[in-house]
């Protein structure tokens, strides 16, 4: 049975082994390959810990295993009684003082990368996003830009981005792993973080506090560009015209379908505060439907007309409104051509 | 009179004996059987979790249904499984290792167990009146004050009651501890598993009554119209998170401490030594009780407290790991030079080693505050409870329960089937959790209904659901395995294991005065030393006499069935005003019974000296 | 050996309410009770704390406390504890009518006290309009001064259930734990209230 034990934690070591070097997870998805300053820093803490703690763990089963190799009761000493040792002083020392300075070897990275992280001396000069935590969606305001959006964070590379977070409903936790670790959202107080990419791309985002029903469909992306995109972006974000016409003729009249069914009661078209529904205002560019779906015209239709099938639970299927397949498929066709910048998710992955 | 009603009784009888019930090892069974019933329920919805999460955008069950199963298994498997399965084991063994005839207050213990049940009972209740609670075991505002429906009323209300259950109980252990003692049983003469379960009680006595508080302020708000969570009203919803962890982190240590104490004596008594070190075990024990009220912070790291304060509580929690570190190698050495057996209550023990390490030392890793920005609340930190809490509670649970069925029921359960149910069950769970740390570092949230394809999460939830049933496997051998020793089994004598301590020293099932003579304890292990000083049995500290018992009563069960009818009164009030009329009642009922309790004298009864005399003819 | 005896001796020991099992029992076990109590109080304090300015625009301690009622209950609490102490002195005596005697000064004082309670809350609700839903300082006022009002309540019908079930029997080694318990129980409400009257009031005005 023993060599059973064995063998098995062989099985468990190396099928971790392989797990850890096959991949770490999805790329600009997994904190196990950081793109950011704070996953960096946390990957780093995370090495140091797991690396004594391995130690540790190496240590009791080396003695684990020499006792049930040694000591297990023999064939005919079924009557042999061991000496009833009380304990021994000089090992319990031992085994007090040594954990504590493993701890300390822990403890001194981990306080200077907490108070590092909680750094805001620099938030003044910096580009400072308020965030607003909903069910089950994301709100991003530039602040002292006349820039709002939703889903879809834009930011430049190489630099630190202050994340000024609240929340209007239940609790919500901003976390881009491969950029950074998480912060709750409150609604009472706002938390302040910062977020810096060293690679262009887009990150795949989560919510990882429990919100409700979909709290696991509350996905949104982190888009880091090169300065000069991100200032071009910018640019083309603060001259957005909402009222613009559309080229084609089934776009203009989704535009005005979508104003009739007062989906502009919810949804804002250019720089508005966070609404009931998000901000469309470059929906065009988006990757994804709502955070998770297909970022097409059909899923698009298809969300127009359920939106409780993609994301059980959001608001908009409580909203009052009446289209017929065609009309959202007009309403899909003005919203897809809200591209207001060429700086879109592609500037981000098509570089080099 | 024992004898006479001890003869062949009716099903009827043998009902109203449990509901009336104030015998320490009766109520452990009633424990042992709800607190496993739940236990299942528990296995049940995470096993519909784990098919849920099979493959990715699975839709076998809905967002809402499986936000209510994430929620339920949680708060059944601590409140409603691990922590009566803990207070069974306390039951059936804490008087009797201390050499006691009862409990301190009997009359309490049963009213602890009742309150409990019904309180259970109320939780599962949302099942079938229009959705269960759903916002999460931790219920944190204001998701939890918001919440449609009644399903968190339900969650509010159940844990209410159950948890004045467990603060009574805890409250009936301490005092049983300091005052019930045979002569000679010193602090430091007493068993590690009844040291245990005196810190675990204290715990539980400090720990229990800021979730009191909790849930009173999250019931208010609910069902009353009050603000604490509500920020337009000025509330704060930080308020919860503190009151819940300054309870729930000590919880966890309510919950593995009495694991340590069954640890501690079935590895000192299966490698036939003295507990290693046993001085420095009770300190250690002590101080991570002490140490579990100070770190309540470390589950809120990414609240916002701060970096100074995010640091100090990483701090804190990393010194946990000194006495729990202390704890793993005194059990190293136990074995050390022992003559070490090897059977099912022991592969536990065994077993436990290596998992508690592993998720100690997850424990440590998530202290680091800044590291755990990233693991926080991701499957890294599921990965990591569920090491301690299966791995540590429930491997104990196992452990000590098939450790002491001898003793509770005078059959050892089948090794054969107690090893299968071991393998299984062990294979299972690291199978299930091992991988869930890289779930969680990969970027996998917990609390996730589903999660999308192509983010290399697939493989791993599908190992992690296969492991699951592997555990479900398990735990049906070990029902079988109930059921056939209860019909096939055989007899034990009263020390089956060639036991230490005192409970081996009398019949199994104990009689139902467990002592006919008070014991005379002469050091740590006190059968141990009669038996290397060639005696049978323990020396008696008094000539046999008279025998005091308390009265069996049904108020118990009638105060707990009043808060019962009450809670549902509270819940459906604000739909109706008339429920106001449910709650007069019900705590109408509550109040009479205790009106009544307090002005009946009930003196107890004797056991006569002819009858013991007679029944050791027997 | 019947249990009349050995409950009812001649005289009394000198601790009474720890002279039996039961006795000493109960009172170790009501001391863990009222330490779980502290903690359940400290939680409300400090909820009432964090809450304690948010007000909603609504009325805030400072318009609402008046020093001069909250001063009287305070009185009325105090002595009703230096009375309860008389009860246990008498009781210490074997001198159980004495005992009723200073435990019925004692239910009237908190009787009065609780009258006092009930006009405050009847005043803030109906003159002022401050109610548990008014702003999250009043749902943290109400329920954390509620609790200890509902305390006081239930010390009372506590001790009188006590005095009426015992006044034909008098005192014995039975329920003298009782009668000791629930005067213990009668200062750790006095103790609360003090909290109260200082962090609450006196704080709140100042």
């Amino acid at each position: 049975m023993k060599g059973w034990m064995a063998k098995f934690r062989a099985l468990l070591l190396f099928g971790s082994l392989t797990l850890v070097l096959s991949g770490c997870g999805k790329e600009n998805l997994s904190a196990l390959t950081p793109k950011g300053y704070g996953a960096k820093s946390a990957l780093d803490l995370i090495n140091i810990s797991l690396a004594v703690m391995i130690f540790v763990f190496i240590v009791v089963m080396v003695i684990y295993a020499i006792v049930l190799v040694r000591f297990r009761k023999k064939k005919g000493q079924e009557d042999f009684i061991p000496q009833q040792t009380e304990g021994n002083k000089a090992l319990e020392v031992i085994w007090t003082v040594i954990p504590i300075i493993l701890l300390v070897i822990i403890a001194i990275p981990t306080i200077t990368i907490t108070f590092d992280l909680a750094d805001e001396s620099a938030a003044g000069d910096s580009i400072n996003v308020s965030v607003t935590g909903n069910q089950f969606w994301w709100h991003f305001n530039y602040e002292g830009e006349e820039i709002q959006t939703s889903q879809d964070l834009y930011i430049p590379t190489g630099e630190k981005v202050y994340l000024n977070m609240k929340t209007s409903d239940v609790l919500h936790s901003f976390w881009v792993p491969a950029l950074s670790g998480k912060m709750d959202l409150h609604p009472e107080n706002e938390n302040t973080m910062f977020i810096q990419a060293d690679e262009e791309g887009v990150y795949d985002g989560k919510c990882a506090e429990f919100c409700g029903t979909s709290h696991s469909l509350m996905d949104f992306k982190v888009i880091a560009v090169s300065p000069e995109e991100y200032e071009q972006w910018v640019e083309d974000m603060k001259n957005v015209d909402p009222e613009a016409q559309p080229e084609s003729a089934d776009a203009q009249e989704g535009q005005q379908l979508f104003q009739e069914n007062s989906c502009i009661g919810c949804h804002a078209i250019g720089s508005s505060p966070a609404a009931t529904g998000p901000n469309l205002t470059n929906f065009g560019d988006r990757t994804t439907l709502a955070g998770v779906a297909e970022h097409d015209r059909d899923t698009l239709i298809e969300w127009i007309q359920n939106p409780e099938s993609i994301k059980p639970g959001n608001r908009m299927s409580d909203a009052n409104y009446e289209v017929s397949e065609e009309e959202a498929g007009k309403i899909a066709d003005y919203l897809l051509q809200l591209q207001p910048s060429d700086i879109t998710p592609e500037s981000a992955t098509s570089n080099e | 009179m024992s004898t006479a009603t001890a003869q062949k009784r009716g099903f009827g009888a043998a009902i109203w004996d449990y509901l009336t019930t104030v015998d320490h090892k009766k109520i452990a069974h009633l424990y042992l059987v709800s607190g496993g019933l739940f236990f299942l329920i528990g296995g049940l919805e995470a096993l519909l979790i784990r098919i849920q999460l099979i493959k990715p955008s699975n839709d076998f069950v809905s967002a809402g249904f499986y936000n209510e199963l994430l929620t339920m298994h949680g708060t059944t498997m601590i409140f409603l499984a691990a922590m009566p399965l803990i207070f069974a084991l306390l039951n059936a063994v804490v008087p009797l290792q201390i050499g006691a005839r009862d409990v301190a207050f009997p009359f309490l213990n049963s009213l602890g167990f009742w309150l409990f049940l019904f309180g259970g009972i109320i939780l599962n209740c949302g099942w079938f009146l229009g959705g269960a609670p759903d916002a999460g075991w931790t219920a944190y505002a204001p998701l939890s004050a918001v919440s449609p429906g009644h399903g968190v009323d339900f969650y509010v209300l159940g844990l209410q009651i159950s948890g004045a259950g467990t603060l009574i109980g805890g409250i009936n252990f301490l005092v049983t501890i300091i005052n019930m003692r045979a002569p000679g049983m010193t602090y430091m003469r007493m068993p590690l598993f009844t040291w245990t379960a005196f810190v675990t009680s204290s715990l539980i006595l400090f720990a229990f009554p800021a979730l009191t508080v909790g849930l009173f302020l999250l019931m208010f708000d609910r069902l009353f119209g009050s603000g604490f969570f509500n920020a337009s009203m000025g509330g704060n919803s930080v308020i919860w998170e503190h009151l819940f962890w300054i309870f729930g982190h000590p919880e966890v240590y309510i919950l593995i401490l009495p694991a340590f104490g069954v640890f501690s004596d079935v590895l000192s008594t299966f490698s036939k030594k003295r507990l290693f070190g046993y001085t420095a075990m009770v300190f250690a024990t002590t101080l991570i009780g002490f140490l579990g009220f100070m770190v309540w912070a470390h589950h809120m790291f990414t609240t916002g407290l701060g970096p100074a304060a995010n640091s100090i509580f990483a701090i804190a929690t990393m010194a946990i790991a000194v006495p729990t570190g202390i704890k793993i190698f005194n059990w190293l050495f136990t074995l050390w030079g022992g003559s070490i057996t090897i059977n099912s209550a022991m592969l536990w023990a065994l077993a436990f080693i290596p998992t508690f390490t592993i998720g100690g030392t997850t424990g440590v890793m998530l202290a680091a505050a800044a590291a755990d920005y990233q693991y926080h609340d991701t499957y890294f930190v599921v990965a990591h409870f569920h090491y301690v809490i299966v791995g540590g509670v429930v491997f104990g649970l196992f452990c000590g329960i098939h450790y002491w069925w001898p003793k509770m029921f005078g059959k050892i359960l089948n090794e054969t089937l107690g090893k299968i149910t071991f393998w299984t069950f062990f294979l299972g769970f690291h199978l299930t959790f091992f991988i869930q740390h890289f779930l969680g570092l990969m970027g996998m949230p917990r609390r996730y209904w589903t999660y999308l394809p192509n983010q290399e999460l697939d493989t791993g939830n599908l190992i992690s659901t296969i492991g699951a049933f592997l555990m479900a496997i398990g735990t049906i051998v070990f029902i079988i395995n109930v059921i056939y020793t209860s019909v096939k089994g055989h007899k034990v004598s009263g020390d089956p294991w060639d036991g230490r301590t005192l409970e081996w020293s009398i019949p199994s099932p104990p009689p139902h005065y467990n002592f006919k003579q008070t014991p005379l304890v002469r050091g740590l292990d006190p059968l141990w030393i009669e038996k290397m000083e060639g005696r049978k049995g323990i020396t008696p500290a008094e000539p046999l006499d008279d025998i005091h018992m308390p009265n069996p009563s049904i108020l118990p069960f009638i105060m707990s069935l009043g808060l019962f009818i009450a809670g549902f009164g509270f819940i459906y009030q604000v739909d109706n005003l008339a429920f106001l009329w449910v709650v007069i009642l019900g705590m109408g009922i509550t109040l009479g019974a205790m009106f009544v309790r307090s002005i009946k004298d009930d003196l107890g009864h004797h056991i006569h000296k002819e009858d013991l005399e007679e029944g050791a003819d027997q | 050996m019947s249990s009349d005896q050995t409950l009812n001796p001649e005289t009394l020991p000198e601790q009474p309410e720890r002279a039996t099992l039961e006795g000493k029992n109960k009172f170790l076990g009501f001391w863990f009770f009222l330490g779980g109590e502290t903690v359940l109080f400290a939680s409300l304090f400090g909820t009432y704390l964090a809450l304690n300015n948010a007000t909603n625009d609504g009325p805030g301690a400072e318009e609402l406390f008046g020093l001069e009622l909250v001063f009287i209950m305070t009185m009325l609490l105090l002595t009703s504890s230096l009375t309860s102490v008389y009860a246990m002195y008498h009781m210490k005596n074997n001198s159980f009518s004495k005992m009723q005697l200073w435990l019925g000064i004692t239910v009237l004082l908190g009787l009065g006290f609780l009258g006092c309670e009930l006009y405050e809350f009847y005043h803030y609700i109906h003159g002022e309009g401050f109610t548990l839903r008014s702003s999250a300082f009043g749902s943290a006022f109400y329920t954390l001064v509620g609790f200890h009002g509902g305390h006081v309540t239930f010390g009372l019908l506590w001790i009188v259930t006590l005095m009426v079930r015992n006044a034909k029997r008098g005192l014995n080694l039975y329920n003298a734990p009782k009668f000791y318990i629930a005067s213990l129980y009668w200062h750790f409400i006095d103790v609360v209230w003090v909290f109260i009257f200082t962090v609450v009031y006196l704080m709140g005005v100042i």
